[in-house]
């Protein structure tokens, strides 16, 4: 025997659920476009829940990742197996003229010490790095942007630079426990304060989605050459000056100077996120995405 | 006679599928694999994967799964929260709305069903991402994106086929 509230529950529940069904469709269209709202807001609430999901399933996806990065592996040694002997030539070579920058590079830091002690310079703090693999890569279609399995809980600090062998990727732009989220150099709302390393002109490198993002607010003086480098010029206080970050790809037709990144951003398996505990003059506050207007 | 524990996990796990089937497409398009240009088609399954659950089993398919996973994709990818769920609501709708259309006549017009959705998705992705990301997003990638989920929609089909016959039944 059941009771009499049961039943009358019951009997309502019946038009609830149809009129559930009914508007769980618009309601759940209105919800996505609540989420877009709050997240252009830049409410701290959607931060946490972007990182906390992000906590959550960085785990699986370095899993995953793992044997993902074997397969890469075998895919990079057969495209080496192919220039084999090309490459032992050209290593060979590199080998040589490499012998006798060392030479030059153990004089030089000796007269360095020597000089920085004459100076009574104050040494810079040692940076600190974590590497990490990249556990999500979306592909850049409307972002550029990796996740990796390192976060706060190994050391990983926001804004933090992101390098790769080759030079910088990116920066720490989300932190979660377990995972951050990387802003690529090439993403919409990159900026990193970069100068050409021969002359020392300051600039800005603003990606814009494209694979080679462009120079911003160079002084109209300034005339780069196609394959000068650009390194980071420590301007903001996060990086410290001359992290190798590309060359010059585009000069010409009156467009913008663009760069190409050392950084193969196809490749991007393991990175290293470096603290460099740099404190400028000014202390960089974090751009909210979409804020910016040029 | 009631079912008992193992029997009600098996019709469980049977429920589950076609959004683990989801789920799943969706690591697999996120995993860096270092080949250039996957990352871009990868996604594609995700797509193919909501649409034919909620043209052949929608009771499997609800709307709020379509908006969660969304949101998962989202939350990984870095994308604008709230993007990735309309874009599946939107393949969501399309299915539900025309199942009757889909199912029983020639394939080729859930393929067009597909097609539309995934189109007007991506230009409602595009459209919303350059707005709340503040820039123009060059269009090329997300069409492209499109055009390849229309392109491998009879691959992702025949492997959910085989899906829904041997495990959901």
């Amino acid at each position: 025997m059941r009771e009499p509230g049961y039943r009358f529950a019951k009997r309502l529940a019946v038009p609830l659920r149809g009129f559930a069904h009914r508007f769980v469709y618009p309601l759940l269209v209105l919800g996505a476009f609540t989420l877009m709202i709050l997240g252009k807001a830049d409410l701290l609430l959607i931060e946490r829940m972007r990182a906390t999901m992000a906590d959550a399933l960085a785990p699986i996806l370095s899993f995953m990742s793992e044997p993902a990065a074997r397969v890469a592996d075998g895919i990079e040694a057969g495209r080496e197996l192919i220039r084999l002997h090309d490459e032992n030539v050209q290593l060979r070579r590199e080998n040589e003229r490499l012998r006798q920058w060392q030479l030059v590079a153990n004089r030089l830091e000796r007269e360095n010490v020597q000089l920085r002690d004459l100076a009574r310079l104050i040494a810079e703090p040692p940076a600190t790095m974590v590497a990490a693999r990249v556990v999500a890569d979306a592909g850049g279609i409307f972002v550029h942007s990796v996740l990796i399995g390192a976060g706060a809980k190994a050391g990983v600090g926001k804004g933090n630079a992101v390098m790769t062998s080759e030079g910088l990727a990116g920066r720490v732009a989300t932190l979660g426990d377990r995972s951050a989220r990387v802003l690529l150099l090439t993403d919409l709302n990159s900026r990193i304060p970069v100068m050409i390393e021969s002359t020392r002109e300051r600039a800005m490198l603003a990606g814009d989605n494209s694979h080679v993002p462009r120079l911003l607010y160079l002084p109209s003086t300034a005339q780069p050459n196609l394959g000068e480098r650009i390194v980071t010029s420590g301007d903001g206080g996060n990086f410290p000056p001359g992290l190798p970050v590309g060359v010059i790809a585009e000069t010409s037709g009156g467009g913008p100077i663009r760069v190409q990144p050392f950084v193969d951003f196809n490749r991007l398996v393991f990175v290293r996120v470096v603290d460099f505990k740099v404190e400028g003059p000014v202390v960089q506050t974090e751009v909210p995405r979409g804020r910016e207007r040029r | 006679m009631t079912p008992t524990l193992t029997e009600r996990m098996d019709d469980w796990g049977r429920r589950l599928a076609p959004i683990a089937t989801v789920l799943v497409l969706l690591f697999f398009g996120l995993i860096p694999f270092g080949v250039p240009g996957l990352p871009l088609i990868a996604p594609a399954g995700t797509q193919v994967a909501v649409f034919y659950w909620a043209v052949y089993r929608p009771d499997l398919m609800p709307p709020l799964a379509a908006f969660g996973l969304g949101f998962i994709q989202d939350a990984l990818a870095g994308t604008p929260l709230g993007v990735g769920s309309l874009a599946f609501l939107i393949l969501h709708g399309i299915a539900v709305n025309q199942r009757k259309a889909f199912i029983g006549n020639p394939f080729i017009l859930a393929w067009l069903g597909l097609a539309i959705g995934a189109l007007a998705a991506a230009c409602a992705a595009w459209a919303l991402s350059s707005i709340i990301l503040g820039g123009f997003i060059p269009p090329e990638r997300p069409l492209f994106q499109a055009l390849a989920t229309i392109a491998l929609f009879p691959c992702f089909s025949w492997v959910l086929v085989r899906v829904h016959r041997g495990v959901v039944h």
